[in-house]
């Protein structure tokens, strides 16, 4: 396959996700605005900007953090180059690139969407209606993903398409994660705690995994189903998992250094145990994850998508 | 009830006489369209224009500031051609490709044609689209248009005439077989009672005239476009698609020891034949313009040492010259010792001096092209041109005779179009596509271009112009 083809499918792929995270982010910020519970500091507001860390070039433009400004910022502000809108058109400019290496239901289904968005974008949306948009977004990505195992072909083309995808949701899971932990870890108030950790779980789709793994939910639970367990496909081992089988199947012998690299990561997360996460601190735990995923990211570049 | 608009007096139209009865080989149509409601063939429109937008099936509109996709307006009346009229073309076509090529291979060899006298040298040697770095380069097979595009339209009499042979990167394929794919799912009930010629082989046998054109055995075949912003970047990536070949823009290809690779996730991977959407200059910086950026670096060194078959030919433009366009059917005399079958227009050459002054006196009738434009840009159509626009042609043409030819305003046919007003007569033409490799292959139609504004003549997709269907009947049932 061409490098080029490769590296507009990957991306293709993690921009398609990173939309999808956006909304799974929004999902649950949302939720946790509308309880009676926020603490005086908006924690649970600011969160989204700490987790894509766009603190700063929000505040330029929006001033003050409210639900309103969080949505029209992360939905379709064309001038946030990680809002929905902007992965979306990001994403269709790659499928476009390399339309004919993708079935027509593909990139139908990608060029549709984009096309709704235009439209959608005209409307504007607020607190009020956004949990029908955040909806949409979830079901055109399952659409794209439906497509995409119903229709490619089992080969490199499918292969790239799914390394974008598990990339992109480790770094994206565990940053949510990394935000979150440190948002909750210091709070008392145990209700308040239950509903986040509730809320969490349900915006990477868990909850239920969660509960028939595991009889009563803590920081300890969550961070294991979310960190060490297999289960569910949104955790940083399982998409490891998926990176570590996807390389191998990748024709040809480039893919020497980020096969290493993976199967290293994902050693640690197999072999691992939750106790050592917690001595050595979750949010540098994941600190130091978020390096490895980008170095593995890095070197996925340098041997397929900039060869030579 | 259709509203259906008769053709203008003096105008052939290729379903309608004058009468306002329809020809012989558009009886099943017209019975069909006849009780058809009018609302219906506008549903199946909007339908249409739905699934090309989904499908984005689109063009890129240079300097469009609105992120520039558009539809090219498709029309869903069909434009039918009886088989015999077909096999005529057909022949009139084939003549003349063979004879194009075999001009091609003349010229940048022996150049017998220049030396017999049939052609002044400096047409051809003077020419801008003449490449001298194809002197005496040997082509496999001798083929230097592997892909033509015959543009010909019908006069008021009904006779057709060739208007321009296109010999760089014909467009336009990729809508022949969409609108095929269209119609036949907007109208099954059609195709099942008539026999209409099938054009869906056409793909692949572009790609066996392709790897008939490469001496290697199993030769490797690209499609090579500038980009995805390209106006037919469509069609690139639809060719690629459709014949299972990759779609490679220049950053994807590089020369190494005069042979050219692509880079892939594998590593470089050689290329034997590039089907390449890019005109000549923008090809090889190292050779012609220094500033392309959509080129490949030693691309022109690589071809000429036989490292690799660029389809088309470089050079090839000189024959589709539209100064060179007069010549046509002295070549084909000189080469094939025929009789041209298919007609040329008429054409004064403003170079000579009779010509410039009978073009000169009678600017109100005439049309006047530049030699090297393209795209209905650069034109005066005399019968339509105001007083100012033919004073500021006289003047053009005063002052760089050399730049323009001339030809009678013929009256292009007109085909019954979908239009605001009901059903109307619009003027069409006609670009078969002729593939050359080890024969000549051409499936029955090409692309029917429609003028939708009243009256136009111009049916360039880049300045309005729409598509539609053209059915070729097969014999026995039409």
């Amino acid at each position: 396959m061409l490098s080029r083809t490769a590296s507009e499918l990957y991306w293709m792929a993690r921009y398609l996700e990173r939309a999808e995270n956006t909304v799974r982010m929004l999902d649950v910020t949302q939720t946790m605005s509308l309880m009676p519970l926020i603490d005086a500091d908006n924690s649970e507001l600011i969160a989204p900007l700490t987790i894509t860390g766009t603190h700063e070039p929000f505040i330029a433009r929006y001033q003050r953090v409210s639900m309103d400004n969080l949505l029209s910022f992360f939905c379709l502000d064309e001038e946030n180059p990680s809002s929905i809108f902007s992965c979306i058109r990001m994403a269709r400019d790659n499928a476009h690139a390399v339309r004919g290496k993708i079935p027509s239901e593909v990139w139908e289904s990608i060029n549709s969407t984009w096309l709704e968005i235009k439209v959608l974008r005209k409307k504007g949306i607020n607190s009020n209606n956004a949990q029908a948009f955040l909806d949409w977004v979830k079901e055109r990505s399952h659409l794209f993903r439906g497509a995409t195992f119903g229709t490619i072909m089992r080969g490199d083309v499918l292969w790239f398409i799914r390394l974008g995808t598990f990339i992109e949701r480790a770094d994206n899971t565990a940053r949510i994660l990394d935000v979150k932990y440190r948002v909750i870890q210091e709070d008392e108030d145990s209700v308040r705690e239950f509903y986040r950790w509730n809320a969490l779980l349900r915006s990477v789709g868990a909850y239920e995994a969660h509960q028939t793994l595991y009889k009563s939910l803590s920081r300890q639970t969550v961070a294991e189903l979310l960190i060490l367990r297999n289960e569910v496909p949104r955790s940083l081992r399982a998409s490891l998992e998926e990176v570590e089988q996807l390389l191998a199947q990748i024709e040809g012998n480039a893919g020497h250094e980020p096969r290493r690299l993976t199967t290293i990561l994902n050693a640690n997360l197999r072999f691992g145990r939750i106790e050592d996460v917690f001595s050595e601190g979750v949010h540098n735990y994941l600190t130091r994850f978020l390096t490895d995923i980008g170095a593995i990211g890095q070197s996925i570049h340098r041997a397929y998508l900039e060869a030579l | 009830m259709l509203k259906v608009h008769l053709p203008g007096p003096g105008l052939y139209d290729e379903m309608l006489q004058p009468d306002g009865q329809c020809r012989s080989h558009y009886e099943t149509y017209w019975r069909w369209l006849n009780q058809t409601e009018e609302k219906t063939i506008q549903q199946k429109k909007e339908e249409a224009n739905l699934l090309f937008r989904r499908v984005g099936i689109t063009f890129n509109v240079y300097g469009d500031e609105d992120g520039a996709e558009r539809l090219i307006p498709f029309d869903n009346i069909p434009r039918i051609i009886p088989a015999t009229e077909w096999q005529q073309l057909d022949k009139g076509i084939r003549q003349r490709v063979t004879a194009l090529n075999a001009f091609l291979h003349d010229i940048y060899h022996e150049q017998r044609i220049l030396k017999a006298g049939v052609i002044p040298p400096e047409q051809v040697l003077a020419n801008a689209q003449y490449q001298p770095c194809m002197q005496g380069v040997d082509l496999h097979r001798q083929i230097y248009a592997h892909i033509t595009g015959v543009d010909m339209i019908r006069n008021h009499d009904g006779s057709y005439y060739v208007l321009e042979d296109n010999l760089r990167t014909p467009s336009g394929v990729s809508y022949m077989l969409e609108n095929r794919k269209m119609m036949m799912r907007l109208y099954p009930e059609l195709f099942r009672q008539q026999r209409i010629a099938p054009v869906e082989r056409y793909p692949a046998l572009l790609l066996q005239t392709l790897r008939e054109s490469s001496p290697v055995e199993n030769p490797n075949v690209v499609v090579m476009t500038p980009g995805r912003f390209n106006s037919a970047y469509f069609e690139h990536s639809f060719l690629a698609q459709q014949m299972g070949v990759e779609l490679v823009e220049s950053a994807d290809l590089m020369v190494r020891n005069g042979k050219v690779f692509m880079r892939t996730t594998t590593g470089p991977q050689q290329v034997d034949v590039i089907y390449r959407r890019i005109d000549d200059a923008f090809l090889d910086p190292l050779a012609f313009n220094p500033t392309s950026l959509i080129g490949v670096p030693g691309l022109l060194s690589a071809y000429r040492s036989g490292g690799v078959v660029l389809a088309n030919a470089i050079g090839t433009g000189v024959a589709d010259d539209k100064s060179i366009y007069p010549y046509v059917p002295a070549m084909i005399k000189f080469y094939l010792d025929e009789e041209p079958i298919l007609h040329n227009v008429p054409t004064w050459q403003c170079r000579e001096n009779n010509d410039l002054r009978y073009v000169l006196d009678h600017l109100e009738e005439l049309v006047v092209k530049e030699v090297h434009g393209a795209g209905g840009y650069g034109m005066l159509i005399g019968p339509c041109a105001t007083k100012a626009e033919i004073a500021k042609f006289r003047e053009l043409l005063k002052a760089r005779p050399d730049n323009y030819i001339a030809q009678p305003t013929l009256s292009l046919s007109t085909c019954p179009t979908f239009v605001e007003a009901g059903v109307a007569p619009r003027h069409i033409d006609l670009r078969p596509f002729v593939l050359s490799g080890k024969e000549i292959r051409l499936v029955p139609g090409g692309l029917t271009r429609v003028a939708l504004t009243e009256g136009s003549l111009v049916v360039n997709s880049s300045q309005g112009g729409g598509t539609k269907d053209t059915w070729v009947m097969e014999e026995g049932l039409c």
